[in-house]
């Protein structure tokens, strides 16, 4: 049995066009299943509206499956009451594609950081030199001076923000975190940065993460496994070169020819 | 005599941090039919560099400090609100990177898509509308007939760009600004994005100006490039050889860092450090703090370095410790 297991899992919308028109249903998850062994990075990539969204709230059990579960460590999520699975929450961290919009403006990088923490711990609220030593220790784990904890997101770089919401989805000790295109607003020089942290921090914490994003020559170089989407498919799995060099479906040929790519002279 | 030659662009905003030098002392020349390339990270002046050309720099807190940018004849950065309004939207067009925020949510597409045929070229609305269906089929909208008095939020991403790119070039413009006129689509949308800017700048002799940040979308499309770093260029070269000899550290440390130059596994390169703060005058090499050439300790530092052609075509910052080998 794998860590995260996804079993046939599908989410149907009902769409009514108009008052009287008949409801239509929107497949846009159809039948997902998928393993991710523990400390895996499994790459998701797909068109937009191909059903990437839907699936990380889904797993994320920000939506209930119109059939099948999400298996976490054997447990079956779906079947969880909302009680239970609000507990689960800490679980499941995500990182946004923009750190300006994901970070609350008015709080201090130690405030949003404690809060994260305390989720798992809530007594560290109640020891003020404890709770100052984990937010300094989860700030330098991600590279960040501990001597800036009293500061403000819109005093740091845009590089430094990310490494802000990376060390939020970190404080919650999560067991699987889904990174929704991390690094597609960041200058070149900088994602090389968040990069290399994403990928030190899944070996040295053993970290599960599904790293969505539409650069699939970022994809197969972070993750080590690829599953395309098409659809509300997943139409192809497998290692991130295998895929990346020799594809077995068309549609993911596709998917690889569009990707613009240097000409080296 | 080239369609456009920029001079020695200076523009500045005056901010109650002080003078931000965002564009210092710029100059490069396009072509009829040319697609020219600016590339560099956030801050570093691409932007604010074709936004003074079209004077669309808000004044105050910005102004253009200096510098000439000759057009047909006429100094773009020097024309008079009237006449630049003829010129823009007209002989110079332009795209942005985010098509819902410059399109108005509240007209539908063909009053947008025929407003410059209307202003410009003073045409009835019923040439206008057919003419403006006829673009809309160029850039390959289907049904362009009924979905032309549709509304912006009935398109999807990819759609609305198309409408963007239509505008644009409905004038027949001698000039395409682009900025980063892809970056918020997804892969497949933006090849499709790429190749329609290139088969209507074919067909119609368009040169463009191209401003992004991604390598791979420059090598794609541009004859020219102009490397940005801190409000000036510090290498310029055809394509092929910007990839094939970079020469100025920056541009080295660019191409260094990103994945698809990376074996899986290895450690990205990255360049430390930030970009400098352009609100104090820069009098050595801008580059230098974060230079990591083995000759980094030679890097100007009396003086800016300034930019000259090693060989034909090629220009590159002459500043001894950028050039040296990593």
């Amino acid at each position: 049995m794998s860590y995260l297991e996804l079993d046939n899992l599908s989410k149907h919308f009902q769409i009514r066009e108009g008052l009287l028109a008949k409801p239509r249903t929107v497949r846009a998850v159809d039948g997902v299943t998928l393993s991710i062994e523990k400390g895996e990075i499994l790459g998701l990539v797909g068109e937009s509206g191909c059903g990437k969204t839907t699936l990380s709230r889904l797993i994320m059990q920000l939506l209930q499956p119109t059939s099948g579960s999400v298996v976490l460590e054997d447990e079956r999520l779906a079947e969880l009451s909302p009680a239970e699975i609000r507990h689960r929450r800490p679980d499941f961290q995500m990182i946004f594609q923009d750190p300006n919009a994901s970070l609350n403006p008015r709080m201090t990088v130690y405030s949003a950081l404690l809060e994260s923490i305390s989720a798992r711990h809530p007594g560290i609220r109640n020891n003020p030199a404890e709770a100052q030593k984990a937010v300094a220790e989860l700030m330098e784990r991600v590279g960040l001076n501990a001597k800036q904890m009293r500061k403000y997101p819109h005093e740091f770089s845009g590089g430094q923000r990310q490494r802000i919401a990376i060390a939020r989805a970190l404080g919650t000790e999560p067991k699987l975190v889904l990174a929704d295109e991390p690094v597609s607003a960041l200058d070149v020089s900088i994602q090389s940065q968040i990069l290399n942290l994403l990928r030190r921090l899944s070996r040295e914490l053993e970290l599960t993460m599904i790293f969505i994003s539409h650069d699939l020559s970022v994809v197969r170089y972070i993750a080590d496994r690829i599953a395309v989407m098409h659809a509300g498919k997943i139409i192809e799995v497998g290692e991130a070169d295998a895929v990346f060099h020799s594809p077995s479906e068309d549609y993911t040929k596709r998917l690889l020819e569009a990707i613009p790519r240097i000409q080296w002279g | 005599m080239a369609l456009l030659e920029v001079r020695n662009l200076k523009t500045y905003f005056h901010t109650r941090e002080g003078v931000v030098r965002a564009v210092d002392d710029v100059s490069f020349d396009v072509e009829k039919g040319q697609t020219i390339g600016i590339v560099g990270e956030s801050g570093s002046g691409k932007s604010v560099t074709c936004y003074s050309l079209l004077r669309l720099i808000p004044e105050p807190p910005g102004k253009i400090e200096g510098g000439t940018a000759m057009f047909d004849g006429m100094d773009l950065l020097s024309l008079g609100s009237k006449e630049m309004r003829k010129i823009r939207g007209n002989r110079i067009g332009m795209i942005f990177q985010e098509p819902m925020t410059s399109l108005n949510p509240y007209l539908r597409i063909s009053s947008q898509l025929i407003e410059p045929l209307r202003i410009h070229r003073g045409l009835s609305k019923s040439e206008a509308l057919d003419l403006a269906v006829a673009e809309m089929d160029a850039v390959g909208i289907p049904d362009p007939k009924s979905r032309i008095h549709s509304f912006p939020h009935e398109f999807s991403g990819g759609m609305r760009q198309r409408v963007m790119i239509a505008m644009a070039l409905i004038n027949r413009p001698e000039i395409l600004i682009a900025d980063e006129p892809t970056t918020a689509l997804d892969v497949t949308i933006q090849k499709q994005v790429l190749d329609l800017i290139r088969t209507r700048q074919e067909e119609l002799g368009t040169a463009v100006i191209f401003i992004t940040h991604d390598l791979a979308v420059v090598s794609e499309v541009c004859d020219y490039v102009n490397v940005m770093y801190a409000g000036r260029f510090v290498e310029r070269a055809p394509v092929k050889t910007l990839f094939r000899e970079p020469k100025h550290a920056y541009t080295r440390a660019l191409q260094k860092s990103i994945p698809a130059t990376q074996e899986k596994g290895a450690d990205l390169y990255t360049i430390p450090g930030l970009p400098p703060l352009l609100n104090r005058e820069i009098d050595c090499c801008a580059f230098a703090p974060r230079c990591e050439t083995q000759t980094k300790d030679q890097c100007l530092t009396d003086q800016r370095p300034n930019l000259v052609e090693t060989d034909a075509g090629h220009w590159v910052q002459d500043c001894p410790g950028c050039l040296g080998p990593f």
